[in-house]
């Protein structure tokens, strides 16, 4: 038997009994930046593709939306640093071992590129609106002759965006729970599928919901699989990481991300989906809430999971 | 250059945590925070019971994470592989402190992250750090690892000895003899 007390010192704000350092703002963030990513990488694949008119919603409508939602994500990220005068020391520096370092810099080029590519969109959604000053115009007729290069951009980094939340806590070795690759890919599918959802919410056209079905399938199904591949990967670990999986499997865990996870936010919306595109039950919105409450749900348990997760003394 | 580590002798300490204090009082750590610690691990069962008394701290890794995971370079390791924490630059974004496997670094009430500093400033005019000056039973050790003739290098080719979490892969510096 092994018994650890600390007798003197510690038992310092946010660091004991265990970790809470990042609270709601970090795994906001993180979610918003992963439905961005999707929202990004899908509206300019089909715009590519030359699909703007097939997949209005898609190409148009919800890019209209990254800018402010990344917006909001980029603040809560912003209040959740602890000394908030010194933001702009992400900018000073360009480290390539910090996967924030990597993050800041992604957010310095997408957030300009997310907002030049709803620039584009908003007057063909909107065909009343009109720019306020002069120069607004001639740059939008600017960005518009550069639309194709913009697209593939935002293909690249939406990925990366999407990849990189993920990467950022697979990199901490301290917490192992979080310490696995799996989480990259994991992050980035559950990106896409939100994403999709989101398009599923705005979408009116019965062709783009179907396809946007089939893919939200798709990309629900590789989840599940990286999902089972992940604790497959714990379990057939050291140690440290069969305690760490039994955060979820049994311990404080298990309840939260189970149901609200994996049963409400993937198999039940795969399920419906699954069904609603054999034409067995009536299309709802339903499944689209699902995941994008799922999405949510997963990077804030595990960001706490994480943050309990030790090597112990 | 040198390799700076401490050598703590668990068969002396006797937990009575002056460390803390001196540190505390030394490096003017706000109230409700501190950078060294007093651990008490009992190990084994009764009535076959073995208890190790530790000071711990920072234990400046040679592969620290804290440093790798820094975003603005704030976290860097200076002269001797002191681990230290530039105020002017850091953020607060608290990466390091998610990163560390000893967590031994905390967010200092002005915003910026802070830790054991092995007291820099004391070890640049030759001194030792104030944890190891005041300690009453001298069981501890601060030293060059590098150089084989440094009380820290005898100690530590003369006694069992282990360091924290190694397999972390981190390289801590900090050993404690057994």
């Amino acid at each position: 038997m092994q018994e650890y007390t600390i007798t003197s010192g510690r038992n310092m704000a946010h660091i004991d009994p265990t970790l809470s350092i990042w609270g709601w703002e970090v795994p906001v963030y993180l979610y918003l930046g992963g439905l961005v990513a999707g929202v990004l990488f899908f509206s300019a694949l089909y715009f590519i593709r030359g699909k703007a008119d097939e997949m209005p919603t898609v190409v148009r409508v919800t890019p209209l939306l990254a800018p402010i939602l990344l917006g909001l994500g980029l603040f809560t990220l912003f209040l959740d640093l602890e000394y908030k005068l010194h933001v702009f020391r992400f900018y000073t520096n360009i480290r390539l071992e910090s996967p924030m370092s990597w993050g800041s810099w992604t957010l310095a080029a997408i957030f300009p590129l997310s907002l030049l590519w709803a620039a584009i969109h908003v007057g063909k959604v909107f065909p009343k609106w009109r720019w306020p000053f002069g120069w607004m115009d001639r740059m939008v007729a600017i960005a518009e002759t550069y639309a194709r290069p913009i697209a593939w951009s935002l293909i690249v980094y939406s990925v990366i965006l999407g990849i990189y939340t993920g990467i950022l806590l697979s990199a901490f070795n301290a917490r192992p729970i979080w310490n696995t690759a799996i989480l990259g890919p994991l992050f980035l599918a559950s990106g896409l599928s939100t994403g999709l959802a989101l398009n599923m919410l705005f979408s009116k056209e019965k062709n783009e919901l179907h396809l946007l079905g089939k893919i939200d399938v798709m990309t629900i199904a590789v989840e599940v699989f990286l999902i089972i591949h992940m604790f497959m990967g714990f379990l057939a670990s050291a140690e440290i990481h069969i305690q760490a999986a039994g955060l979820f499997l049994g311990g404080p865990f298990t309840a939260s991300f189970w149901v609200f996870v994996v049963a409400l936010g993937l198999l039940v919306p795969l399920l419906l989906e699954l069904l609603e595109l054999r034409g067995r039950i009536a299309a709802t919105k339903i499944p689209a809430l699902l995941v994008l409450a799922g999405g949510f749900f997963l990077r804030y348990i595990i960001v706490e999971a994480g943050q309990v997760s030790t090597w112990g003394l | 250059m040198a390799r700076y580590g401490m050598v703590i002798d668990t068969k002396r300490c006797v937990g009575c945590a002056d460390c803390v204090v001196a540190c505390q009082t030394e490096n003017n750590v706000p109230e409700g925070f501190c950078r060294d610690w007093i651990v008490e691990a009992l190990d084994g069962e009764y009535p076959d019971l073995r208890m190790e008394i530790r000071s711990e701290r920072c234990n400046h890794c040679e592969n620290a994470p804290c440093v790798r995971c820094c975003p603005t370079g704030a976290s860097q390791i200076t002269d001797g592989g002191i681990v230290l924490v530039e105020e002017a630059e850091c953020t607060g974004c608290k990466a390091c402190i998610a990163s560390c496997p000893y967590d031994a670094r905390f967010v200092h009430p002005e915003g910026y992250v802070d830790k054991c500093t092995f007291c820099y400033h004391r070890v640049k005019e030759g001194q030792d750090p104030a944890c190891v000056a005041v300690c009453p039973t001298k069981c501890m050790h601060f030293g060059d690892l590098e150089d084989p003739h440094s009380e820290v290098s005898k100690l530590l080719r003369s006694r069992p000895n282990h360091a924290l979490i190694p397999e972390a892969g981190t390289k801590p510096k900090i050993f404690y003899l057994t």
